[in-house]
């Protein structure tokens, strides 16, 4: 196994585990985590093609990811503004009584 | 052009102003509609002797006065209508005396009707049948002269139906409305066919008009069907207009019932002014009815519709004297004897001329207005009685009413030389005897004269002389039965016949004074009528009375007169009547012909069995007609109709939009089911997203290796 298969399949992992806590927890917080696990695992897919790509010396790879990650913390703000603001409105932040978009 | 002559519509607007006025006005204000009508009367009056004198001081072309003003009224095709009015001496003559009756007979009225409630409506009618009249006598221009003249029918029916609450008054009125209109029908088609001819309908218009020579000429000429002359057919079609609206042989029946109205209307429009409006026509179309004729002897025209003309009216004057006598109601005898003295005039038209029979017509509108003055005057005073039956002995209670009535039956008798209606009526006669066509005109007339001085000394004798027969109880329960809108005559039952207060009797004296002299206008010494209205230049000649068998004539129609009177004093004024149930002299005598006669030959009996019957089954089978046939033919279509609608709600509702509905409920189905994915639950779709990339992955995994 090449160290780059490894890393695809531990980014793999990542992203299943994020997808499977952003489907099934009932708290929008945690929900919001495992969407940030995912981005996570995305950004480790983009590192580990860099470093073990055609031109590792680039560091095209590192620029993108430092990117990445700074829109993920602005989204993550706006994410938690969005749930705090839902919290207001609602009462509640359990995604299974937010479902006025229905239908 | 003379002022008057350019103004002269004035004369009838005035009293359409005042009947308007009136009727815009409230129903109490009795003494403004009264003013009014009698104000504007007054003026039109004036104005009528204005247009008089006129036509005495000036000589037109050839001595006869004559000018013609109007205005263009529309226009259609090329044409424009033009209405005219002409004032010649025809017309002066006439709006004299239609406007001078008609002021007497306003004024009278103010007493007559001075109880009725409804004293505005009949003064606003009044006004309006003056207004109609007047514009038929100043119309050069057929058309205009057709509108008044049914103007003039129309308030004819709104007057002898004023009463309408009588049931006979109302039957009255549509009977003469309708007898008439028959006659109008032949007017409307001559004035059609005369349009038709000459492209003009003005009378006369500077060598253009439908009555000037060359238009005459071009309607002699032309022959049509039964080898008449156009002018003959276009003649006879309008004097059947005036034989309706003159009452003559055989549309008379009309007349006698229309003495329903109020006694004033009976006097001015059934006896004074509107029955002679077909004497007036005739005499107007004069020259359309002598165009083409073979100049007699004595240089009267003798053409077919003048010979028409002539017999109608000696027909009518004797059938109608005949019925007179043996009437019992005061109004009607004077309307026989109407209808009787029509006939003469419609005679002195045809055997003399225009000066002639309108001689006549004046001098009978002067007279036959004091006779139903006077009849109303007596009717007044004997509590609405008018049976002379129930009468008698009037001369003690009513000297005035006695004195001018018996100048108006002497006049109306031809009282030879001093009234007014033996100079008229001897010209006729003398017209007639020199008839060259046929003496039996002529017979007829003397006969008439003898009959006419015989009803009415029998009239007279059974108002005026004797004891007075109207019993207290009677006249009470008469007039309540009649329930005629005058309180007051239930206050007077109890009391004698009293004389009319001086609004009415002096209209009555005045018109007693026209009766005796307007004779003197037209003796055969002194014409001075004949030269007016011809043009002619006139002097006083005394010989002439004796001359050409004149005085013989006049000797005849004297003898004549007195043998009428003599046998009207012996029969009713030497043993007078005593009891209001014994029967008639002549009744005893002739059982079978009084009963003819009281029945007026059964002429409404034959009309109701043959014409009235036909006309009934007529409107039976066009009922039947349009019940069945036309009616069945719309029924028909209506049910074809409804059945294709039916059809096509069927189709509509089972195919249309069953289909529509289907697809639509499918169509509602499909959207809620696909919403059902859309449930508002963010996770949910993640997790369909995630599914989907699944599948997606392995597809494509799986499609790569095969």
């Amino acid at each position: 196994m090449t160290p780059l298969q490894g890393c695809l399949l531990v980014s793999a992992l990542l992203f299943a585990i994020g997808f499977a806590g952003a489907v099934t927890r009932r708290n929008s917080i945690l929900a919001l985590v495992g969407i940030e696990l995912m981005l996570n695992a995305a950004n480790l897919n983009f590192i580990a093609f860099w470093r073990y790509g055609a031109h590792p010396e680039a560091l095209t790879g590192m620029m993108v990811v430092i990117f990445s990650i700074a829109i993920a913390a602005a989204e993550a703000a706006v994410g938690l503004a969005l749930i705090i603001a839902i919290y207001r409105h609602y009462r509640t932040v359990n995604l299974d009584e937010i479902k006025d978009l229905k239908g | 052009m003379t002022w008057i002559a350019q103004n002269l519509w004035l004369i009838p607007v005035l009293p359409l102003v005042a009947s308007g006025v009136i009727a815009v006005n409230k129903q109490r204000q009795r003494k403004l509609a009264a003013t009014l009508a009698i104000g504007s009367m007054f003026v039109a009056f004036l104005l009528s002797l204005c247009a008089f004198s006129a036509t005495l001081l000036h000589h037109g072309e050839n001595g006869l006065f004559r000018e013609v003003a109007g205005f263009n009224w529309f226009q259609f095709g090329g044409q424009w209508l033009h209405l005219d009015w002409v004032l010649d001496p025809l017309t002066a003559i006439m709006l004299v005396m239609v406007s001078f009756v008609s002021l007497l007979i306003f004024i009278f009225s103010v007493g007559y009707m001075a109880h009725d409630e409804n004293f505005m409506r009949f003064f606003g009618f009044l006004s309006l049948f003056a207004a109609a009249m007047l514009g038929v006598v100043i119309a050069n221009n057929l058309l205009l002269f057709f509108i008044c003249w049914e103007l003039v029918g129309l308030t004819s029916y709104l007057l002898i139906g004023f009463w309408y609450h009588k049931p006979s008054a109302a039957a009255a009125a549509k009977k003469a409305f309708i007898t008439t209109r028959i006659g109008d029908l032949g007017l409307l088609l001559g004035m059609v066919w005369l349009y038709a001819e000459t492209g003009t309908l003005n009378f006369y218009a500077a060598g253009h008009g439908c009555l000037e020579s060359s238009a005459l000429t071009a309607m002699v000429t032309h022959i049509t069907a039964a080898g008449m002359a156009v002018s003959t057919a276009i003649g006879l079609l309008i004097f059947l207009g005036a034989v309706g609206k003159s009452g003559q042989l055989p549309l008379h029946v009309w007349l006698p019932d229309a003495m329903e109205g109020p006694t004033p209307v009976s006097a001015l429009i059934h006896a004074a002014t509107m029955v002679a409006a077909g004497v007036f026509l005739v005499a107007r179309v004069y020259p359309l009815m002598a165009a083409g004729a073979v100049v007699g002897e004595h240089g009267v025209p003798v053409t077919t519709a003048l010979n028409v003309v002539t017999w109608i009216g000696a027909l009518t004057a004797i059938f109608a004297a005949s019925i007179a006598v043996a009437q019992t109601d005061i109004k009607r005898i004077l309307a026989y004897s109407t209808v009787s003295q029509l006939g003469y005039m419609m005679l002195g038209l045809g055997v003399g001329g225009v000066a002639v029979g309108m001689f006549h017509l004046i001098t009978h509108a002067f007279f036959k207005a004091l006779l139903f003055l006077g009849s109303g005057s007596v009717i007044h005073g004997c509590h609405e009685e008018q049976d002379v039956r129930k009468m008698g002995g009037l001369k003690k209670f009513m000297p005035v009413t006695f004195a001018t009535y018996a100048i108006g039956m002497l006049a109306l008798s031809g009282f030879p030389l001093f009234f007014s209606g033996f100079w008229s009526k001897d010209e006729i006669l003398h017209s007639a005897h020199g008839w060259p066509v046929s003496h039996i005109p002529f017979f007829l007339g003397c006969t008439g004269a003898l009959l006419t001085a015989f009803y009415m000394t029998r009239q007279v004798a059974l108002v005026f002389f004797g004891k007075y027969r109207g019993g207290v109880r009677e006249s009470a329960a008469h007039s309540q039965s009649h329930g005629k809108n005058k309180p007051s005559c239930h206050e007077n039952n109890h009391a004698k016949p009293h004389e009319s207060p001086a609004v009415m009797t002096v209209p009555l004296v005045i018109l007693a004074g026209f009766a005796i002299l307007l004779g003197f206008v037209g003796t055969p010494a002194w014409p001075w009528f004949d030269g007016f209205l011809t043009g002619e230049p006139v002097g006083f000649n005394l010989g002439k009375l004796t001359e050409g068998g004149t005085l013989g004539l006049m000797l005849a129609s004297a003898v004549i007169v007195f043998t009428g009177l003599g046998l009207g004093w012996w029969l009713y004024g030497k043993r007078l009547r005593q009891t209001v149930g014994e029967s008639d002299v002549l009744q005893v005598a002739q059982p079978a012909v009084y009963r003819l006669l009281e029945n007026k030959y059964f002429i409404d009996e034959i009309y109701e069995a043959t014409v009235i019957r036909f006309n009934a089954r007529a409107a039976w089978f066009c009922d039947f007609l349009d019940r069945w046939i036309w009616g069945g033919m719309v029924l028909l279509a209506a049910w074809t109709t409804l059945g294709l609608s039916r059809l096509y709600r069927f189709t509509d509702e089972f195919v249309v939009n069953l289909g529509f509905d289907a697809g639509c409920e499918t169509l509602r189905e499909g959207g809620g089911g696909m919403s059902k994915w859309q449930n508002g639950r963010v996770q949910t779709y993640l997790r369909v997203i995630g599914v989907a990339l699944v599948v997606l992955v392995l597809f494509l995994i799986w499609g790569r290796r095969s």
